[in-house]
């Protein structure tokens, strides 16, 4: 006896575990335990021998867990007795007496054993691996791991796998750092202890494979984890940002960020697929007359004015539509620059419909979780803090608007305040639409006005004018961007809105202006095509003539020589409208990239610069005062980039520069705004969620992405291409590129079998279909929808009834309880010898009963158990309601 | 100059692989990555350089008091600083191992899920650790929000009305089951309820 004493202490923590599975299982399922017990007495002595040698082993292996150890190690004790029952009959009264000791003392403290009994995973897994354990040291002694059974295997793969769940879950739990990290230290253990035993003879080498495979495929997963988050740019600055100003400003840097990321995609097709291969494999520079400045220009081609303004040589260039040749086939490579130059614009505006719809999808099942009012004040009370806010001002900022939005809602909640004149405001509403239409109606005339004289200057030819009439368009645009807004905000003051609100018709009308002023200039820029159209056709004309008395005159004067060569910068040409075209929008962007910068740095950076040092020789506070230091403006910096990204679309089929262009401003714009805003900004009062606006800004987005494709698609389309410039010269519209590549680059049977799926007659039922289609998709997403809002109702209604009967069957419970206790109490002594010799199958059930006031006793503060009193559940357990259902009935069974 | 850049070299080196083993658990244990793990160490170490040593490789017992932790930059001006440390202290108290401190800022990043986040919150807002949200605490709550601006009549109209949203059992607090209802809607919840370091 003396000797089992010993060994019992050794391998105390074991014998707990082992213990506490096997209360667990003992209440689920009888028959294991039989059969454990069956081949427990069998081996009993063999085994005993190894396993103290482990066990020892094991115990000091977890040294530093001892202590608490010690505690438990009697009840460890009776659990064996019980189990041991045949061979120690002697022991039994003693162990009883013991057990229930044990039983006093955990009901008397120890919160960690109850929080184990609560994590109801970890006990999962660790029961089976427990039981597994046991059995594997009862064979280790007699026999080698070979005699294992193939359940045993399965059952020892099942546990090895649950253990690599748990360590791939514990993150998420809400344990203790300690608790997880002993928890991870013995899966670990146990898991390689166990990992390479697994699986013999011939699945032997294959899961020792397949587990190191596992093994390295992680490591490989988490390495290139490692990687990618270190590889998103930016990542640190938009995280000072927001640590400083909150997360509104840095939505619109981490909107910026996502923003070059799509046009660096499109930058990549349109690089990649149309300028290098015509740069590298197509014709020349001055070999034809499409690739040459014209000889009036070569004096002034170089000219920086001229440069800038994307004339002289850089018209002639890859940047720009007409420089492409009508070619089919280019270089060694026998590259199709028509058919890729037509289906990178294609496929440049279905990539960004692509994106921004999924984005849009994405955020809307993000933020799908909530939207109706019922918990106001509460989410006032409990979200309205932002944890990333890290500056006082912010903070102060943030302290403020809480309260005001406190006040009023409590205001609304109110409802006392009475409209005091409701027809002035009314009066006053309509009157600032009325202003704000005349401002979008007059901004929209002054552009039609400038563009219409821009087109005079220029048949007038630039040289003649100022450098103001020759940028007039861009700068007007400009500018009324620039001050319509302000102008806005002036009038919104009359309206009298909520602050919410305001903003939002704020943001409404500058979207409108900037639509108004970029169709008007959009209609402008096709009365222009217009024109140079007529004038092609004259041109045309004048090119027959020309090149008719140019052979009338070679003929004619030596009639055997070789015809001679004329420069191609000689041969006269039309005026090339999508070239023009391209090229406005490109002045379009640089101007208003210019006027972005320049804004900036004197908006903001001049302006504080001037405040903080005036301010030590003025005589007013100019820093808390009048001027003070401009507020990032977030709404109007997203809408600027928004419609820059519209023209972009609009621009880049004519322009092949165009993304190019933008990932350069979208970069330096990056890094200014980024030092802008931290060393000139501060942060602004009204704060504009973030969260709630990211699909307002990506509705917006797309909105202008499917107007900016119209008139790009308008042209393509009705407009027959120039005839002496571009990719496409030569052919009737520019989509008949598809039909030739069809008919000269597939098999005879394909083109065929294309054309006659392209016939009316069965296009029109496919549309059909396809209407129908997302008819019935569109109806069974609203009947989902509706039946979404009647379970949760009905998930609410039923979780209150759900809360009121536990608390009553709680209560009841609870009295049975007592009533038990007290029956029991009276009768203890006697009757517990006979139940344990008796009813040795159901030994859980005192435990159960016993070990269920534990939780309803007034424990010592400690989060882990919620529930004294009723049982409402608790913070560290998954939401689980009808376990809890459970156990009320089968406590009150009992 | 090179005689006194090679050695830091090696050193730092030399520190980054005997951290990395103790880590490793960590990494298992938080959402971070080795990284981020490694820079909350200097971050940790940084709060008191002669209390924490720079090498982790025999997992010191050092903590470090409420006092120091708070006033990182990151939660200075959080109006539950006090009891966010708190709550990840395990002795109640406040006083933060390195892992603890790892742990609170796994929390509190951005790839916790909702369920987690919304047990720390629960526990950030009970002031007085009985595991409901009663009257108090949300008094405690709405005072700080505020800096103690709003008058006690609408204090305790606010507070009435919080209550009666968010309650479903009827007892005039809130339970946890009360608190994740109301907060798994909340829309802001995830994107406020983060702190990035």
């Amino acid at each position: 006896r003396e000797r089992h004493r010993a060994k019992r202490r050794d391998g105390d923590r074991e014998k707990k575990k082992r213990r506490k599975g096997r209360r667990r299982r003992a209440s689920r399922a009888g028959e294991r335990e039989d059969e454990l017990q069956a081949r427990h007495e069998k081996r009993e002595a063999g085994r005993r021998k190894r396993a103290k040698n482990y066990q020892e082993s094991e115990g000091r292996e977890r040294d530093e867990e001892e202590q608490a150890q010690i505690k438990t190690g009697k009840t460890a004790k009776t659990k064996k007795n019980i189990k041991n029952e045949k061979t120690r009959k002697v022991e039994q009264e003693e162990g009883e007496a013991e057990e229930r000791n044990a039983k006093g003392k955990k009901k008397h403290g120890s919160a960690k054993k109850e929080e184990k009994d609560e994590d109801g995973g970890k006990c999962a897994a660790k029961e089976k691996t427990q039981e597994v354990k046991k059995k594997k040291h009862k064979r280790k002694g007699a026999d080698t791991l070979n005699s294992l059974s193939p359940e045993e295997l399965e059952k020892l793969k099942e546990a090895v796998d649950e253990r690599k769940k748990l360590i791939q879950g514990l993150r998420g739990k809400p344990w203790s750092m300690k608790k997880k990290l002993v928890t991870l230290r013995e899966s670990q253990e146990f898991v390689e202890k166990y990992e390479g035993a697994l699986g013999k003879g011939k699945g032997r080498k294959l899961y020792a494979y397949k587990v190191m495979m596992a093994k390295k495929w992680m490591k490989f997963q988490r390495d290139f984890e490692n990687f990618k988050t270190a590889c998103i740019p930016w990542e640190m600055k938009i995280k000072e940002i927001e640590s400083h100003f909150g997360s509104s400003v840095a939505s619109y840097f981490i909107f910026l960020r996502w923003m070059y990321g799509i046009n660096m995609i499109l930058f990549g097709l349109t690089f990649g697929l149309v300028m290098v291969p015509e740069a590298l494999m197509g014709r020349p520079y001055g070999s034809i007359p499409r690739k040459t400045v014209p000889r009036a220009e070569e004096a002034s081609a170089m000219d920086f004015a001229v440069l800038w303004d994307f004339g002289g040589y850089a018209q002639y260039s890859v940047l720009f539509y007409g420089y492409y040749n009508n070619q089919r086939a280019i270089g060694w490579l026998k590259f199709r620059m028509p058919l890729s130059y037509f289906l990178v614009g294609v496929g440049t505006v279905a990539y960004s419909y692509m994106v921004v719809i999924r984005t849009m999808a994405r955020n809307a099942n993000e933020s799908g979780v909530g939207d109706d009012n019922s918990f106001n004040f509460s989410w006032k009370t409990f979200t309205s803090w932002d944890y990333l806010i890290g500056n006082p001002e912010t903070a102060d900022n943030k302290f403020a608007s809480i309260t005001t939005s406190f006040k009023e809602a409590i205001l609304e909640e109110q409802e006392s305040r009475k409209d005091d004149n409701i027809h002035l405001t009314r009066f006053l509403r309509v009157l600032a639409n009325f202003l704000v239409l005349c401002c979008l109606a007059g901004s929209g005339y002054l552009i039609y006005f400038v563009v219409r004289r821009s087109q005079k200057f220029a048949l007038d030819g630039l040289d003649t004018h100022t450098w103001w009439e020759r940028n007039e368009v861009n700068m007007v645009m400009s500018l009324l961007g620039m001050f319509c807004p302000m102008l806005f905000d002036v009038i919104s003051a009359l309206e009298n809105y909520h602050p919410r609100v305001a903003l939002q018709w704020q943001l409404g009308r500058i979207f409108a202006l900037f639509l108004g002023n970029l169709y008007t200039f959009i209609i402008a820029l096709m009365d222009e095509i217009n024109l140079k159209r007529e004038e092609e056709k004259i041109v045309k004309f004048n090119i027959t003539t020309w090149e008719a008395s140019l052979y009338n005159s070679t003929v004619s004067e030596n009639s055997t020589g070789p015809p001679i060569t004329i420069q191609p910068a000689d041969v006269p040409r039309g005026p090339c409208w999508e070239t023009m075209v391209g090229q406005e929008f490109v002045r379009l962007i640089i101007s208003d990239t210019m006027t972005t910068y320049i804004t900036l740095l004197i908006g903001d950076f001049l302006r504080a610069v001037l405040v903080r040092f005036l301010n030590y020789c003025w005589c007013w506070d100019l820093e808390a005062g009048f001027p003070s230091y401009s507020e990032f403006d977030v709404s109007g910096n997203v809408l600027g980039l928004i419609f820059n990204q519209g023209m972009i679309w609009m621009g880049a089929f004519y322009a092949p520069c165009l993304p190019a262009l933008n990932v350069l401003r979208l970069h330096v714009s990056m890094y200014l705004q980024c030092w802008a805003v931290m060393c000139c900004n501060v942060p602004q009062e009204r704060v504009f969620k973030a969260s709630g606006s990211n699909n307002f800004y990506m509705a917006m987005l797309l909105v202008i992405l499917f107007l900016s494709t119209l008139p790009a698609i308008y042209t393509i389309v009705t407009i027959p291409p120039s005839f002496d410039c571009g990719p496409f010269s030569g052919k009737k519209r520019m989509f008949d590129v598809i039909q030739e590549t069809l008919e000269s680059d597939f098999p005879a049977w394909f083109s065929k079998v294309f054309s006659s799926a392209s016939n009316p007659g069965l296009v029109l039922p496919f549309i059909l279909l396809m209407v129908l289609a997302i008819y019935y998709l569109q109806s069974t997403s609203k009947s989902y929808k509706e039946a979404n809002v009647e379970l949760k109702k009905k998930l609410q209604t039923q979780n209150e009834e759900n809360k009121k009967k536990n608390k009553r069957a709680a209560l009841k419970a609870q009295m049975d309880l007592e009533e038990a206790r007290k029956a029991a109490s009276q009768t203890a002594d006697s009757s517990q010898r006979l139940y344990h010799g008796k009813n040795r199958r159901n030994p859980p059930a005192p435990v159960r009963e016993q070990g269920l006031p534990a939780t309803r006793a007034p424990v010592p503060r400690n989060y882990h158990h919620g529930n004294h009193g009723a049982p409402g559940y608790l913070p560290g357990f998954p939401r689980q309601s009808e376990p809890r259902m459970h156990r009320v009935p089968s406590l009150q069974r009992h | 100059m090179k005689i006194f850049i090679v050695p830091s070299i090696i050193s730092h080196r030399l520190q980054t692989i005997s951290v990395s083993a103790v880590f490793l658990s960590l990494q298992d244990c938080t959402f971070f990555t080795r990284k981020e793990i490694l820079r909350l160490h200097g971050r940790y170490h940084e709060l008191a350089p002669h209390l924490v040593p720079m090498d982790y490789t025999n997992d010191p017992d050092c903590k470090l008091p409420l006092a120091l932790i708070v006033n990182m930059p990151e939660l200075k001006e959080n109006p539950f600083r006090n009891r966010i440390v708190e709550s990840f202290s395990e002795d109640g108290m406040g006083n933060l191992s390195f892992n603890e401190f790892v742990d609170m800022f796994s929390v509190l990043s951005e790839t916790a899920s909702r369920e987690l986040k919304a047990i720390y919150a629960f526990k950030i807002y009970d002031f007085n650790v009985d595991n409901y949200l009663c009257k108090e605490d949300l008094e405690k709550t709405l005072n700080r929000l505020t800096k103690e601006e709003l008058t006690p009549e609408e204090v305790e109209l606010v507070c009435q009305k919080s209550i009666e949203e968010a309650d479903l059992d009827g007892d005039n607090k809130l339970s946890f089951a009360d608190f994740e209802n109301m907060i798994t809607r909340a829309p802001d919840f995830l994107s406020t309820f983060h702190i990035r370091i």
